[in-house]
């Protein structure tokens, strides 16, 4: 275990912590952007610390591959390599990595990548379905995750440095899910993971399982839904319990030239942008909206690498900075009529 | 805008002060000017820029033809018929009507005067813009197209004719400090008689500008003449008389040879008042700027940097001035000249030292040559983020050397030592391979 998880705030199933880690001591709950290859596109280390960045998600399938984990294990890990000095967490290369490799070397492979790679937390090897699938392969994956956690275990060489969580399968079913959340509790991980979402069930499915194991996963350990998300997923995730969230969702829709903004999305692409001199959202004290008018980024985006960085600047900032508190006025008259209470997530 | 000449050296290249009303600190001549795309560098965003030195890295080159389709009128629920520029990968598209396409088009003059011009649109308050047609970058003059109506350019959403009325517009709306006025650029091989009339035209839309010349910002004429002595002599003496507060040298880097050149460029200053500033364009490489300063001239826009950054280039040739000539230099099989190193070459894989040992810039502060060489390798943005920032500090730096060597009377001293210095190094290449 190399970590500590301390609850300081909670409105019902809500908790506001801090979970310290070997780099960085981080406030939950937060958002993770993804930095696949090493960098997240288009922003330096210093911008990233500035918008309130606390955890990249680094890829080790795409490193294992370029520039290889023995190169950065040399040039020692990726943190020094990157030059970040805060918290790093690396999945465990698995999805892609089951078409290249005996599945057999995968389980061990996959760990020893990530021991070299130094990430502050580093996740078992699930074995993922989609929730669109029915069937016996549910179950057949849900137990295989429960056998790899222990391969995982074993192979882990840096337990005091770097925190294995363990990821939780089973599909839609919420009996194989309890049957995962318990096995995986009784290893007595650092951290738990909630998997397989994120794929393309239907949101009331979704926050069910979500809501579940929030239940059901101890309160003393962070509780990470992998692959989320939309904004509005996340608000209710965290009223339900959970603490950590990663996505591609703002970085890749940035390159596409949309923004992200309280009222959804906006496409900066669109003709209406021509001449329209607002800033992109006038509630947000970002660099972007505090400079540049829709008009100007539109003439950049998809063709200029500096669109893609000032929006790629304003979409994280809009993740890094809301989940503390600027969670608009519709989203929690939203929320009341669905029956969640969100209102430790509203700002005072 | 002011200028003073406040030292010179070896006869003809002077150090001196610039001073425009929206950056806060004085600028000294000879200064390059950073190359930007619609307003902002290419890859170095506005928030990174403060890393650089200041105020040298205060003055930007703009073209107001990088937002394109700025002069058009805008589309009416799809009945008007309007000019418009619509870019689909690199081709262009003329006269589309459709009223929802997505389109990257830039503001239109007006809007960018709502706006309340160029500094404010980005976000620039402090930095001076100077404003010229051709940058050497994305907007390169196309000789052939061009009629006595206006410049043709090539860019990158097709052909665009700049008529002398259009050009104004843009300048009138987006208030640069200072701005060239329209020219008709031809190559060094154009014909005698294509020459001549690129002279004439270029002095006629000089008139046509000035007569249009919005209040405030500084107008520089501009100057052509091709690779004709006599005509750069003509050009210059006609922009001379003219009320213009600086002149702005056009037609080089396109076709002549270094040789020729110094001829060409003295031809042009030695008809020029000494007291107004003379600004470049096409002058790109150290050798070619140094040619540039030895005849006078103050204020150089270069796509040096450009094309280094995108090629996976980082400058590394020593700027101290002290250094001796190391004739023991081994050549090494690594991508390297000893002038600029080429961070694609497996050599740097490993390579855990910044590109310039001592280098203050963001770049070699904070990470490493393996680093840039991964980002490289996996086609990330960063790199040449990294890479702009460092060759951009890399070659100020160069132009402080030389600004110091005008003030020390040894201009031509270090004109010739640097030349030397890397003709040296590239025999030693020759000779050990």
């Amino acid at each position: 275990m190399a970590l500590r998880f301390e609850v300081l705030g909670r409105f019902n199933r809500a908790r506001a912590a801090q979970l310290t880690l070997p780099h960085f001591a981080c406030q939950t709950p937060l958002f993770m952007p993804v930095g696949t290859q090493g960098t997240i596109k288009g922003l330096t280390t210093d911008q990233l610390e500035e918008i309130g960045c606390q955890i990249i998600l680094g890829n080790t399938y795409h490193l294992a591959l370029r520039p290889t984990s023995e190169l950065i294990d040399e040039l020692g890990g990726l943190h020094k390599f990157m030059n970040w000095p805060r918290a790093l967490l690396t999945d465990s290369g698995g999805f892609q990595m089951v078409s290249l490799l005996h599945l057999a070397d995968i389980t061990e492979k996959g760990v020893t990548f990530q021991n070299r790679i130094g990430a502050d937390i580093i996740m078992a090897l699930d074995d993922v379905v989609r929730t669109t699938i029915t069937g016996p392969r549910i179950e057949e994956a849900m137990y295989r995750t429960l056998r790899w956690v222990d391969r995982c275990i074993a192979a882990h060489k840096r337990p005091h440095e770097q925190n294995l969580f363990g990821i939780v399968q089973g599909g839609l079913d919420p009996v194989l899910r309890d049957i995962c959340v318990r096995g995986l509790v009784d290893r007595n991980l650092p951290g738990y993971a909630i998997g397989g979402l994120a794929g393309g069930e239907d949101k009331d499915s979704f926050w069910r399982v979500v809501a579940q194991c929030t239940a059901a996963l101890p309160e003393d350990k962070p509780r990470y839904v992998m692959g989320v998300g939309y904004p509005l997923d996340i608000v209710v995730c965290s009223a339900l319990g959970a603490d950590m969230y990663d996505c591609v969702y703002p970085t890749r829709t940035a390159r596409f030239g949309t923004a992200l903004v309280p009222e959804g999305v906006l496409k900066l692409k669109h003709n209406a942008m021509v001449n329209d001199t607002r800033p992109i959202d006038p509630t947000c004290a970002c660099m972007v909206c505090k400079n540049y008018t829709r008009a100007y980024i539109h003439c950049l985006v998809t063709k200029d690498a500096m669109g893609s960085q000032l929006l790629s600047y304003h979409n994280l900032y809009y993740m890094l900075q809301f989940p503390k508190g600027d969670v608009p006025e519709w989203v929690c008259n939203a929320m009341d009529v669905a029956g969640i209470d969100i209102s430790s997530c509203c700002s005072s | 805008m002011k200028f003073a000449v406040k030292a010179l050296s070896s006869g003809k290249a002077r150090a001196g002060v610039v001073h425009l009303g929206s950056c806060p600190s004085s600028i000294e001549t000879p200064c390059l000017l950073l190359s930007t795309r619609k307003g902002l560098p290419i890859f170095i965003s506005p928030d990174l820029l403060s890393s650089l030195p200041s105020p040298d890295s205060n003055l930007l080159q703009f073209s107001p033809l990088h937002l394109e389709g700025a002069s058009s009128t805008l589309v009416s629920s799809g009945r008007e018929v309007s000019k418009r520029c619509v870019n689909i990968g690199q081709e262009a598209r003329w006269g589309d009507t459709t009223p929802n396409f997505d389109s990257s088009e830039g503001p239109s003059p007006k809007t960018i005067s709502s706006i309340g011009g160029l500094h404010q649109m980005v976000g620039l308050h402090e930095y001076g813009f100077a404003a010229v047609a051709r940058d050497s970058i994305q907007c390169l003059p196309e000789c052939g197209s061009t009629n006595k109506t206006g410049a043709s350019f090539e860019t990158p959403c097709g052909r665009r004719l700049i008529k002398p009325v259009e050009y104004m517009e843009m300048i009138t709306s987006m208030k640069p400090n200072l701005w060239a006025t329209l020219a008709d650029e031809v190559p060094a091989w154009a014909n005698n008689k294509r020459n001549k009339t690129s002279v004439d035209r270029t002095v006629k839309w000089l008139d046509e500008c000035i007569a249009r010349s919005p209040a405030g910002g500084a107008v520089f004429g501009s100057i052509v003449g091709g690779s004709n002595i006599e005509e750069r002599k003509r050009c210059a003496q006609e922009v001379a008389v003219r009320n213009v507060s600086g002149y702005w040298i056009g037609g080089f880097g396109l076709g002549e040879s270094m040789e020729e050149r110094p001829s060409l460029l003295n031809a042009v200053t030695d008809n020029l008042p000494k007291d107004w500033p003379r600004m470049i364009c096409g002058l790109g490489l150290p050798e070619e700027v140094l040619q540039g300063v030895a005849a006078g001239v103050d204020l150089f826009d270069s796509a040096y940097i450009y094309h280094l950054t995108i090629g996976g280039f980082a400058l590394t040739f020593p700027l101290d001035r002290t250094e001796k000539i190391d004739y023991n230099y081994q050549l090494s099989d690594q991508g390297s000249d000893r002038t600029k190193i080429n961070l694609r070459a497996t050599v740097y894989r490993k390579d855990a030292t910044p590109i310039v040992e001592d280098c203050c810039c963001y770049t070699c502060q904070n990470h490493t040559k393996a680093y840039i060489n991964h980002l490289l390798n996996v086609h990330e943005m960063l790199a040449q983020i990294l890479l702009e920032i460092h060759n951009t500090h890399h070659y100020l730096g160069f132009f402080r050397s030389i600004r110091e060597a005008i003030k020390e009377g040894c201009f031509e001293q270090f004109q010739k030592k640097f030349v030397q210095s890397r003709r040296e190094h590239l025999a030693a290449d020759v000779v050990s391979v």
